[in-house]
């Protein structure tokens, strides 16, 4: 208890010096706020602004966890389905391979043109950047089990479907969340393009929408918003693989 | 459950070519066999053969138990390679294999063996809150549990030390009494404690070894004991000066 309130509490002091040092440039440079605002300019139009960017956060928050989940969900079944059957990785494992050396996110502008303006192109976006790192860490880790543990499960006789499920699956429950830890990072990243790509709402649209405007402090605000939604994201996955670790 | 002998014969083949060139050994039924040999003979490859698990090398040959009925389904094992799943406590990986043949693991019975190999008191316990031994005892939980006729070791007791081997030597011969036991070990001491019968495997062929006719196991500081352990030393070594680098 009293490590982790040393360990906000620094957190905290570097987070303020740096806010400090940020001033300090602004007030001594005398950069004009609509190219650099100072932290206490951005301070009142993320406060001024509160309802416009929860709004927008909100929206934008529901298509990351949406497409998260959906990302997920297909990356998980993709990985199982592939560690079970001998055919379904003969025909999709090349899939899998090439996906990961073809940038994701320029599938963005086709996506928007497919499906519009609206929240499925967003989704379809997010959920297509997080499905493939899930899909191919977990498959990796499925195929990992060691040769004890494969021997056993042939020795006791086991079929396909319960030697992946209680011997694969937990083996690769590690391998699961650094899949999702990827995720994480580039979901964040989805929710930006996919809304700069064309969108009437969401963080990524204010951004653009308060650039346009000359508003940079909020353009700040924004990526503010979003960044702590990123880091509590990111701390919610770290703290579930740290209990998944801890649990094996 | 009776426990057949085992036959073998014919040549191994390893993926860089011959590993034992010809060899016909029958493993006595119901008693402990033992399999000494250089490193890299194909002694583990032999065992996986024997267990029907995939192997690198090819047997041109036979392996048959002497009532004829099929082998695989009749064999535990316990090798060198972790087989514990780390995320299950010790009961949970006793009972596994009848989790994965979709049978109602006999929690009871778990229990029941984890007593006999002492480990009472460390059933919720999982793999990396137990000492080297203790693990192994865990697997021995379990290869009784799987309760097989035939069981195979692969240096189960190499890694510990010298007091924890004797005591997983004695809890063994003990408890796997009546079964047709294969043990693979690089250890004469251990030979000389628990076997019925001993082979030394080399490129030739598989040769038998002379032991005390006293019955094992034999106490490790028995003079006979002793003076076996002296011979299976001196053959081993014999054999491995005749190894072409
Ligand atoms: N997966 C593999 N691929 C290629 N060669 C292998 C493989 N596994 C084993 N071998 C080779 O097959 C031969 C026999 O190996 P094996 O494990 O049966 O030897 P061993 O007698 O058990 O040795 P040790 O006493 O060191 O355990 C060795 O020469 C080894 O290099
Ligand atoms: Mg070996």
């Amino acid at each position: 208890m009293r490590h982790a309130g040393n360990r906000l509490g620094r957190y905290g002091l570097s987070l303020a010096v740096a806010l400090l040092i940020w001033q300090a440039i602004v007030s001594l440079s005398a950069v004009p706020p609509f190219i650099l605002p100072g932290p206490l300019r951005v301070g009142s139009a993320l406060w001024s602004n509160a309802s416009l960017l929860w709004q927008n956060a909100l929206w934008s928050a529901g298509n990351l966890a949406l497409g998260l989940a959906i990302g997920l969900f297909l990356g998980v079944e993709t990985a199982l389905l592939l560690a079970m059957s001998r055919r379904a990785r003969w025909l999709l494992r090349p899939v899998l391979v090439a996906a990961q050396s073809v940038p994701i996110f320029a599938l963005a502008p086709v996506l928007t043109l497919w499906l519009g303006y609206g929240m499925p192109s967003k989704v379809v976006t997010i959920a297509l950047v997080t499905y493939f790192p899930i899909a191919s860490a977990l498959f990796d880790q499925l195929m990992a089990l060691p040769r004890g543990l494969r021997d056993l499960a042939q020795l006791s006789g086991a079929q396909r479907l319960r030697e992946t499920f209680l011997l694969r699956l937990p083996y690769a429950l590690p391998g699961l969340m650094s899949g999702l830890r990827l995720a994480v990072v580039y979901g964040p990243l989805a929710v930006l393009i996919g809304e700069w790509v064309g969108s009437s709402r969401g963080l990524g649209h204010l951004m653009l929408l308060a650039n346009g405007r000359g508003q940079t402090d909020l353009m700040f605000a924004s990526l503010i918003v979003l960044a702590l939604l990123s880091l509590g994201l990111w701390k919610g996955v770290d703290t579930l693989a740290r209990w998944v670790g801890g649990g094996g | 459950m009776t426990a057949p002998a085992l036959h073998i014969s014919g040549r191994l083949e390893g993926p860089a070519g011959p590993l034992i060139a010809q060899f016909d050994a029958t493993f006595a039924a119901g008693q402990w066999n033992v399999l000494l040999g250089p490193s890299g003979v194909g002694k583990t490859s032999l065992l996986r053969l024997i267990a029907d698990l995939p192997c690198a090398a090819r047997l041109t040959g036979e392996i048959t138990a002497t009532d004829g009925a099929a082998l695989a389904p009749r064999v535990a094992m316990m090798a060198q390679d972790d087989q514990l799943l780390p995320w299950a406590d010790a009961l949970a990986n006793v009972v596994i294999g009848a989790r994965l043949r979709g049978a109602r693991p006999d929690l009871q019975r778990g229990r029941a063996l984890l007593a006999e190999v002492g480990l009472a008191a460390q059933a919720q316990r999982r793999p990396a809150q137990l000492s080297a031994g203790q693990r192994q005892r865990v697997i021995l939980a379990r290869t009784l549990y799987e309760d097989r006729p035939i069981v195979l070791l692969d240096e189960p007791f190499s890694a510990l030390d010298v007091l924890t081997r004797h005591h997983m030597q004695d809890l063994a011969a003990r408890l796997l009494a009546g079964r047709t036991v294969v043990l693979i070990t690089h250890d004469p001491a251990e030979a000389a404690r628990l076997a019925h019968h001993a082979w030394i495997a080399t490129q030739a062929g598989i040769v038998p070894c002379s032991l005390p006719s006293s019955l094992p196991p034999r106490a490790a500081e028995a003079e006979e004991t002793l003076a076996a352990q002296a011979i299976l030393s001196r053959e081993l070594k014999r054999c491995a000066t005749q190894v072409p680098a």
